[in-house]
């Protein structure tokens, strides 16, 4: 379930390898790791048990009378109970988001990989062009964009999609737009990594064998792409749905995502265990959909 | 559905009936680079059809242009009558077996057998799959991915998987190029097996002479676009119609000589002072400039001066100038008082000594295996290993 194993980049994925040679257990191998294990263990090991251990704290504590630790599982529970929604919300956009950045980013990655010819590195670096900028920037660049008297607004209106006083900013559209826009690059990059080396020579074969373009595409194009469709799902969804500046600048607190009740949670309310108890739930949750998802597209044997 | 139904009973139909293959015309333009040059072919049903040439000579693309991967610039390719020059390549009924195989990596060895039944819904699937493996002898490899087999047994699953659907003409795209030469001879022979027991029209492109001439009844040499030479192995190896043929198919020994006489049965040349002698059926030019040629392996080395029978052709004055040792024969270099160096097999009956470098010898060969080729042709044309030699000798 590990991205890198979803093969996000194109040497992850090269075609059947070659038999391991029986590798010597050497020193080295093990002071190469360390490095990246030191890392995990400081910044990744360490806050989460802390973030679990403050999940259990006694929720009647604060930051003056400090906080002991009660095991107070109820925790979990007022955090699900009081929560409800924007949990629920967080999962529904993700996953809006989500399906939209692959109904976006589908055509495109295949565009690029098969009829961009030369044009291919050129179209690669505009997809990544948005990263030059910062990533806030970016999503207060929408609010102008989707504002009450921006041109696609006035333009919806005349068209008579928005009544006269609809809007679209300060709406779960808005949002989920957002959502959409910022996370469309983590989408196309891994679809293109896995579409670029499928083997043109098989589409002919399926062609050979009576299978017009749309039946070629389904039988053959899209199931060697599910590698990169897997992980390019699980680069959107997994941040999508912690996500809180979207909704933070684009949105009302009535669009409020898990990840701005964190937010208020710690930093506002400074009510940290139950703060914390939202953390775990919405760790836990995505870990449990993601072995589910990667589980039913069957794809363990291609990554 | 009743419709994909009555297609497919036509079609078996058709496979059934004469189907013969027939290429009318036929150019194939890249830019301005002519693949393939007016080509007119006829392969006629149930053959075992061998498209031989070095590689860019345009054999590939005029399969690829059967096949729907590629439209012809110009032209017309008909099966059974019926045009299909227009028609998108899954509406043909043909099926190809890819040089690289194409099998699918993520169907198993079953589904990717089923795929061209499954794509015309056909029925019994199953069954078929299962006579079909077993036909290849694959039987029990179902379950596996085509990662899993070897380069032999997915030659075989790709053969499958065209021929399951009964195709009219079954197109190998250099089939067994990627295997290795003593699989590469089974393979051979197995194919030969497949195509008599099932009697589908196959087309095999090839640049294997070997290749070619083991499997085909019938061999097609095309150089550049076009046919060179078109009939039964043995007519084109006895009797090449171009230096080309002469040299590609095999080896050949050619000299320069002029036509000094002839009448109804026979042509007399002069080649550098001998008279040489050549059936009239075998001279594809009977005036004039000539080479005559003659294969390495009918020619015979004797002593200088010796006794030989009548009917002889007799090039005299040779110097042995390389002798090569290959265990069934002897291949002998003989430097010719012209400056030209002739090559002669003889077998190694253990019936003579060998001669050695330096001895004085001439060739002589019966006058019924010299052919007689048109003198304007290059004389190296389609001698890959002169070719390789320039090409070195020239970077």
């Amino acid at each position: 379930m590990s991205i890198a194993q979803a093969g996000v980049t194109t040497e992850g994925l090269t075609g059947p390898e070659p038999a391991p040679p029986v590798r010597r257990r050497s020193k080295a191998g093990y002071l190469l790791l360390l490095p990246g294990m030191l890392w995990l263990v400081v910044f990744f090991l360490v806050p989460t048990i802390q973030l679990m251990a403050t999940s259990l704290y006694d929720p009647n504590g604060s930051l003056e009378t400090g906080y002991t630790m009660t095991g107070s599982i109820s925790n979990y529970w007022t955090a699900l109970s009081t929560f409800q929604a924007p949990f629920l919300r967080s999962l529904l956009y993700a996953g809006i988001a989500t399906l939209l950045a692959l109904l976006l980013a589908y055509p495109l990655a295949y565009a690029i990989a098969f009829k961009a010819g030369r044009w291919k590195n050129a179209m690669l670096v505009l997809v990544i062009a948005p990263f030059f900028t910062s990533f806030l920037v970016r999503t207060l660049a929408w609010k102008s964009i989707l504002s009450d008297n921006g041109f696609i607004v006035s333009t919806l209106k005349d068209l008579h999609v928005l009544p006269p006083d609809g809007r679209l900013l300060a709406t779960s559209v808005a949002v989920i737009t957002g959502l959409t826009y910022n996370f469309v690059p983590f989408m196309v990059l891994p679809l293109y990594a896995s579409l670029e080396k499928i083997d043109l020579r098989l589409v002919e074969a399926s062609k050979d064998l009576y299978a017009d373009g749309f039946t070629s595409f389904r039988k053959v194009t899209l199931p060697l792409s599910m590698p990169g469709l897997v992980a390019g799902t699980l680069l959107t969804f997994i941040p999508a749905a912690g996500d809180y500046i979207n909704a933070e600048l684009l949105g009302t607190p009535q669009q409020y995502m898990i990840g701005n009740v964190i937010d208020n949670l710690f930093l506002v309310q400074l009510d940290y265990p139950i703060a914390a108890s939202c953390s775990v739930i919405l760790m836990l949750a995505i870990v449990a959909m993601v072995l589910v998802y990667v589980r039913r597209a069957g794809t363990e044997e291609l990554l | 559905m009743s419709d994909r139904d009555t297609d497919q009973r036509e079609q078996h139909d058709r496979t059934e009936a004469g189907a013969d293959l027939t290429l009318t015309s036929i150019t194939k333009r890249f830019g301005a680079f002519t693949a393939v040059d007016d080509l007119d072919l006829v392969v006629e049903q149930g053959r075992f059809f061998a498209l031989l040439g070095p590689s860019g000579c345009g054999k590939t693309t005029t399969l690829r242009m059967v096949a729907g991967l590629e439209e012809p610039t110009s032209g017309r390719i008909e099966i059974a009558g019926r045009d299909i020059s227009r028609l998108k390549p899954y509406k043909r009924p043909v099926n190809t077996v890819f040089q690289s195989y194409a099998l699918f990596p993520h169907l198993d060895i079953s589904e990717n057998v089923a795929f061209g039944l499954r794509r015309r819904g056909v029925r019994d699937v199953k069954r078929q799959v299962g006579e079909m493996l077993e036909l290849v002898e694959l039987g029990g490899y179902g379950k596996r991915r085509p990662a899993q087999l070897s380069g032999g047994q997915q030659q075989r699953v790709a053969l499958a998987r065209a021929l399951i659907n009964r195709p009219q003409v079954l197109l190998l795209d250099e089939p067994l190029g990627a295997l290795d030469l003593k699989l590469r001879r089974q393979m051979q022979i197995e194919l030969k097996r497949i195509q008599t027991e099932v009697g589908i029209t196959f087309v095999h492109v090839t640049h294997d002479q070997e290749e070619a001439m083991t499997m085909a009844d019938t061999i097609a040499v095309m150089n550049q676009g076009v046919i060179e030479q078109m009939g039964a192995p043995h007519e084109l190896y006895d009797s090449p119609a171009t230096t080309f043929v002469s040299n590609f198919l095999g080896q050949s020994n050619l000299v320069r000589a002029e036509v000094v006489a002839r009448d109804g049965e026979r042509v007399v040349v002069d080649a550098f002072g001998s008279k040489l002698v050549a059936p009239t059926g075998r001279a594809r030019r009977t005036e004039g400039k000539v080479w005559v040629g003659v294969r390495p392996e009918k020619v015979f080395l004797a002593r200088a001066g010796s006794e030989t029978g009548d009917d002889s052709n007799v090039l005299g004055a040779g110097t042995v100038s390389d002798v090569s040792f290959i265990g069934v024969s002897t291949q002998y270099l003989v430097a010719m008082p012209w400056g030209q160096e002739l090559t002669v097999f003889e077998q190694n009956s253990g019936a003579r000594d060998g001669f050695r470098v330096g001895d004085q010898v001439d060739l002589h060969w019966s006058a019924a295996h010299t052919f007689l080729l048109d003198a304007d042709q290059d004389a190296h044309a389609g001698d890959e290993s002169y070719a390789a030699m320039a090409g070195a000798s020239a970077s």
